[in-house]
């Protein structure tokens, strides 16, 4: 691990691709702004932002991103440093599967140290990267709130704890077979009611 | 086992239902204070009951309630800090997973008291599968009329909304979590104004932890005065502990408060003991914010008396030799743990969360970090231990939100406990 604070620099490019919601995330936006009294919609940004995270790649695009401020009439930058701010959002195509693995103290203590270990070697990147087949990104992350049943872990906002050098092969195994079927864990529009 | 008054519903299968919950006595304390009693009359039993904030920081509920501004003819906010994030903790987590209803019935009682017509619970993002939980138990209250307009047939009406964070320590501060709440970075704001007169949209506002909100619930049910039974001294009523580490059995339990350490550790009701049969090194009682102790200091206060699981015991002895009971977040470390190491990677944590508002946190916790990393990995100085004694120092007391406090506090406290381990690092 390397030492010190990294500071990332992104530069944002815009992709020009045409961003839409589909009708029915449209009206869970529109439900999820009704939460907030008039003229704070900008409250909304948070919960859009992590439907548009899954529904549009996975990451934030620019386009993206100016999409969901014309949705809720800020200016774009407004979502920009929103979106930078907060470590849930990522900027740029992930892997399908995000794994993020804790580091801190309680887990690091009971095994944490070893999981993340093998799983660099397991797939052979470093935190960070992603598998030339796109299909995993590692990513080191701060206490998931599961700290009594660590080492703990989420793969795409899904958790999974008690990981030992055993579980997490199967679970990377799991995954790799789960790629050819289809997603079932509910997705975040489907969080509201 | 000490009296449960939060858990003691939660292996009834289903309970998560409202049907259930009801069948075992749920949404009773609300039946209670719509049918029999005013606001005020509910407020007062809040502040007979002693609660205090188990946020973290103590405070009494009943206090911070009757600051909120009542004069203002703006609207009341309620906002459940359901953030989560301090290292070591997760026992919000655990209550809502299982017992979503127990803190639906508590914010409905708090809104209540509070003529509050809108509540927002603000979760953490890491937890989107209970954002689920939640919702369909809101729904379900609402369709059994104890959400929405004129419950119970009552004047009163309420709305509650679950709202997502994204990942950020930071937003469980109170202010930056309202900064959040309102669509922007996290940033804490500085105080004064408190939320109570400019919180949420400029709005008054309370904001409470989930398991203060959720224990509102008993209060009620019981009364304050049966709730302050419970404890020892101003620490009333149980806290929920929720403990990891080197132990057999890590996870969350519900304490009553003056509980000695020693049988929270060794007892097979709770901890079950050191992992492995090794010997125990240190604690961190509540939440890696609040300063470690050693065994001896964890098992004893510097009086030689049994230290207690209780805001006043586990604080004796101050800096010197006391540390906070916090969140309840209780981290046990065992022989072969490396105080250093851990110093390190905790102080990695406040370096990567801190919101950079202000330039003791945002450069204090890069160097000391940089300074830790390098003591671990045998780059040290000698010069070193005091410089970070004199970086953490700095930190203290000289920033907007307490976050700087929080990463300065871990690092002098193993500093001052384990200053022969930090020397063996250099030689
Ligand atoms: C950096 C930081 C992080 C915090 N995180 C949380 C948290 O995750 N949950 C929480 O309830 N309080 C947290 N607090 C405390 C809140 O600011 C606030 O005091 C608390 O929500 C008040 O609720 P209570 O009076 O019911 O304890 C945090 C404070 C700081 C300074
Ligand atoms: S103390 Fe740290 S986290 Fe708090 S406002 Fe200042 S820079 Fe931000
Ligand atoms: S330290 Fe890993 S979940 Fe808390």
């Amino acid at each position: 691990m390397e030492a010190g604070s990294k500071i990332d620099h992104h530069l944002f490019v815009r992709e020009n691709r045409e961003v839409v919601f589909s009708d029915a995330t449209l009206e869970k936006v529109r439900s999820l702004i009704r939460r907030y009294p008039e003229g704070r919609q900008k409250s909304a940004l948070l919960p859009i932002l992590h439907i548009a995270q899954e529904e549009m790649g996975g990451y934030l695009s620019v386009d993206t991103m100016d999409y969901v401020a014309s949705l809720l009439d800020i200016k774009p930058v407004e979502v920009y440093e929103v979106a930078t701010f907060y470590s849930m959002f990522y900027l740029e195509k992930m892997g399908k599967y995000v794994l993020e693995v804790c580091h801190t103290g309680p887990c690091s203590i009971c095994g944490g140290e070893e999981v993340l270990q093998h799983i660099k070697e397991y797939l052979h990147i470093e935190t960070g990267e992603t598998t030339p087949d796109g299909m995993f990104t590692l990513k080191e992350v701060e206490c998931l709130g599961a700290c009594g049943s660590g080492p703990s872990m989420q793969v795409n906002t899904e958790f999974h704890d008690h990981m030992t050098v055993k579980q997490v092969e199967k679970l990377i195994d799991s995954l790799r077979r789960k790629s050819e079927e289809e997603e079932s864990s509910k997705g975040w529009a489907e969080q509201f009611s | 086992m000490g009296r449960a008054v939060l858990l003691d519903k939660v292996n009834v299968p289903g309970i998560r239902d409202f049907g259930v919950y009801r069948e075992h006595g749920g949404y009773r304390s609300v039946d209670k204070a719509l049918g029999e009693m005013t606001p005020a009359q509910v407020q007062q039993e809040v502040i007979k009951s002693g609660l205090r904030g188990r946020g973290g920081a103590g405070f009494p509920t009943g206090l911070k309630w009757s600051f909120l501004d009542r004069k203002s003819d703006k609207p009341r906010y309620l906002v459940c800090n359901a953030d989560e994030s301090e290292p070591g903790t997760f026992k919000d987590r655990y209550l809502m997973e299982h017992l979503p209803h127990l803190l639906i019935e508590g914010l409905i009682l708090s809104s209540y008291a509070l003529g509050v017509k809108t509540c927002y619970i603000y979760i953490r993002g890491e937890f989107k599968y209970l954002v689920g939980i939640l919702e369909t138990a809101i729904s379900q209250a609402k369709k059994n009329n104890y959400v929405g307009e004129r419950i119970l047939g009552t004047g009163f009406s309420l709305e509650i909304y679950v709202h997502p964070g994204a990942g950020a320590y930071i937003c469980g501060e109170e202010t930056a979590l309202l900064e959040s709440l309102e669509g922007k970075r996290g940033n804490p704001r500085i105080k004064p104004p408190f939320p109570a007169y400019k919180g949420l949209y400029d709005c008054p506002t309370v904001v409470n932890n989930v398991e203060t909100l959720a224990t509102i619930t008993p209060i009620i049910g019981m009364g304050g005065e049966a709730y302050a039974a419970l404890g020892i001294g101003k620490s009333t009523g149980t806290k929920l502990m929720s403990a990891c580490g080197n132990i057999n059995k890590p996870g969350v339990y519900e304490i009553e408060m003056g509980l000695p350490v020693e049988d929270f550790i060794y007892s097979d009701e709770y901890c079950g003991g050191i992992k492995n049969g090794r010997m125990l090194k240190a604690v961190i009682p509540g939440g890696s914010s609040v300063p470690i102790l050693p065994a001896d200091l964890a098992l004893n206060t510097a009086r030689s008396e049994a230290r207690l699981l209780s805001y006043e015991s586990l604080s004796e002895g101050g800096f010197e030799s006391g540390s906070m009971l916090g969140s309840g977040g209780f981290i046990v470390y065992d022989e072969d743990a490396c105080i250093v190491r851990n110093t390190w990677n905790l102080t990695r944590f406040y370096r990567h969360e801190s919101c950079g508002q202000c330039s003791p946190c945002r450069e204090g916790t890069g160097w000391m970090e940089k300074i830790l990393y390098r003591l671990e990995h045998g780059q040290g100085r000698r010069s070193d231990i005091d410089l970070l004694v004199r970086v953490a120092k700095n930190i203290e007391g000289n920033t907007i939100c307490p976050l700087g406090d929080a990463a300065a506090w871990p690092v002098a406290s193993a500093i001052r406990h384990f200053r022969g381990e930090f020397l063996e690092h250099i030689k």
